[in-house]
């Protein structure tokens, strides 16, 4: 117990790392995550393929290759630098890396969503003229969103625990890293671990029931 | 069923459009195909002295396949210990007695939530304590793998065994089955075959997940490809990395192919009354299998 409140501030400091990176990570996702979606449905077969190839290489490369690849490859060898700061260009080189990871599995899920939406609604939307990008926009996606929103709260969940792999690309800050500086020192600290688990509890566990909540409130009555 | 459903057979203005969108889409495409080709070529990446080494028998003898063993050594153990905990915390939490159900309720929830990497690094600095001695960077990716996948699967499990109708177990106990004979003979077997396209996919997360040793030190082949490898051919990290990344996404693109195949076959099956399982965190509300907007590919 001494440990943890001896290397609290430090640990603090680290999980606020984990929160940002979560925020950043999560906006940039949802984003990059709708365009690849809209992309695997358009009516041009270039850019359904573009998607689709996308989609299936960075589902299936470890997230821990795609950060030290992000780190080592396009940012040192490449020279994608994002800021003169080491640390501030980490940052984002991670922040880079895993929304570029977590849109894919955003992408898996707005098409599981699209499944759901009835056939009757596209065909109307088509019946009473509306294009691709208005049926996409105003018909299928708003429905589409409605049926994902637990399935995409689990992925913005496995997003955050996911930050604590930002050691791979090389932005040594955040919890994880901080939790294996203190326990070179202390070795393992049974509070110290069960203090961060529940300090990622205390973020993870309130999306679940909040996206829970709202599919269930949001549900597409059918 | 293809995706035309979402827009109409493109009339004259429309092809013209689409033919336009193919164009813009290829030149973006090639595009940013291309900044990568030259940025890696003003750097002397495609050179073919730092490409040499993976055309010789000894870089793969000596770094990618005992690197590839590591990996598929530590997926192939911990999904072992992973399925039988995943099987017996799975039916624990489907007892009828409380004392039973609760703690394997909580368990289970707590190694789900528990960020895997953490867990690792947190049983790689217990390990010298705990075991004594052996492999401390194999042991706590087996476990962190094992405790974690495993209570995922133990969600599947317990999904699966509620896919079955409540029909086949009322009928069970009806002629006369006692309790784990009805779990054993009639909804284990049914629940199975629903739950192998969720097993399966678990699985590629477990194989991916192995290459979180990487950062524990663990021989494995993202550390042999990615650390060890260039360090032994100077500037052959891109190359490297390339190669690599071609055998994870390979396996894995194996793995999920034989999870889709057989969510197919168990779809079919006339073995089972139960609805194929969903990949754990997949599921939309309101999924039917077909008669939605289905994408061809």
């Amino acid at each position: 117990m001494d440990d943890l409140i001896r290397y609290a501030p430090e640990l603090a400091l680290g999980f606020w790392e984990n929160v940002k990176l979560s925020a950043v990570a999560a906006i940039a996702s949802l984003i990059l995550g709708t365009i690849l979606v809209a992309m695997r449905v358009s009516p041009t077969p270039v850019l359904r393929v573009a998607g689709t190839a996308y989609v299936n290489v960075v589902r299936n490369t470890p997230l821990t290759l795609v950060l030290a690849f992000s780190a080592l490859g396009l940012s040192d060898q490449l020279g994608l630098i994002f800021s003169d700061v080491p640390r501030t260009n980490s940052f984002w080189i991670v922040a880079m890396g895993l929304s570029a990871y977590t849109a894919a599995f955003v992408c898996e899920s707005l098409r599981s969503g699209i499944n759901t939406v009835s056939l009757g609604q596209a065909e109307a939307a088509r019946a009473i003229g509306l294009t691709f990008s208005q049926s996409l926009r105003m018909i299928i996606l708003p429905q589409a969103f409605r049926a994902v929103i637990a399935p995409l709260g689990s992925v913005m969940i496995a997003m955050i625990k996911n930050t604590t792999v930002a050691t791979a690309g090389g932005y040594l800050a955040d919890a994880a890293a901080v939790m294996k500086i203190v326990f070179d020192d202390t070795g393992a600290s049974i509070p110290i671990f069960i203090g961060i688990i529940l300090a990622f509890m205390a973020l993870t566990m309130p999306i679940g029931f909040f996206t829970g909540w709202l599919a269930r409130r949001l549900a597409v009555a059918r | 069923m293809s995706t035309s459903v979402l827009f109409d057979t493109p009339g004259p203005r429309g092809r013209v459009r689409n033919h336009l969108l193919t164009v813009v889409s290829v030149v973006a495409v090639a595009g940013a195909l291309y900044w990568v080709y030259s940025g890696f070529d003003a750097k002397g990446q495609w050179e073919g002295k730092i490409w040499e080494p993976f055309l010789q028998a000894d870089t793969w003898r000596y770094y990618i396949i005992p690197g590839l063993i590591g990996t598929l050594r530590a997926a192939a153990v911990a999904a072992v210990l992973a399925l039988v905990f995943g099987a017996v915390f799975g039916l624990a939490r489907l007892s009828d007695h409380r004392w039973i159900r609760i703690p394997a309720g909580v368990v289970v929830e707590v190694f789900r939530a528990i960020p895997l990497l953490l867990l690792i690094f947190f049983i790689f600095y217990l390990a010298p304590t705990l075991f004594g001695g052996g492999d401390y960077a194999f042991i706590a990716v087996v476990l962190g793998l094992t405790l974690y996948n495993g209570s995922v699967l133990a969600e599947v499990v317990r999904a699966g065994v509620h896919a079955v109708p409540k029909g086949q177990s009322e009928a069970a106990y009806a002629v006369g089955m006692r309790k784990n004979q009805v779990m054993r003979l009639v909804l284990l077997p049914q629940a199975v075959t629903a739950m192998m396209p969720a097993i399966v996919s678990q699985l590629v997360v477990l194989l991916k997940d192995t290459a979180l040793g990487y950062i524990i030190a663990y021989v494995d082949l993202l550390n042999t490809g990615f650390k060890i490898l260039p360090a032994a051919f100077f500037g052959s990290l891109i190359p490297a990395a390339i190669v690599i990344g071609i055998i994870y996404v390979g396996l894995n693109m194996l793995l999920s192919y034989v999870a889709n195949w057989l969510e197919r076959r168990s779809r079919r099956s006339r073995k089972t009354a139960a609805t194929p399982v969903a990949p754990p965190g997949a599921e939309a509300i309101g999924l039917r299998s077909g008669g939605g907007l289905d994408s061809t590919d």
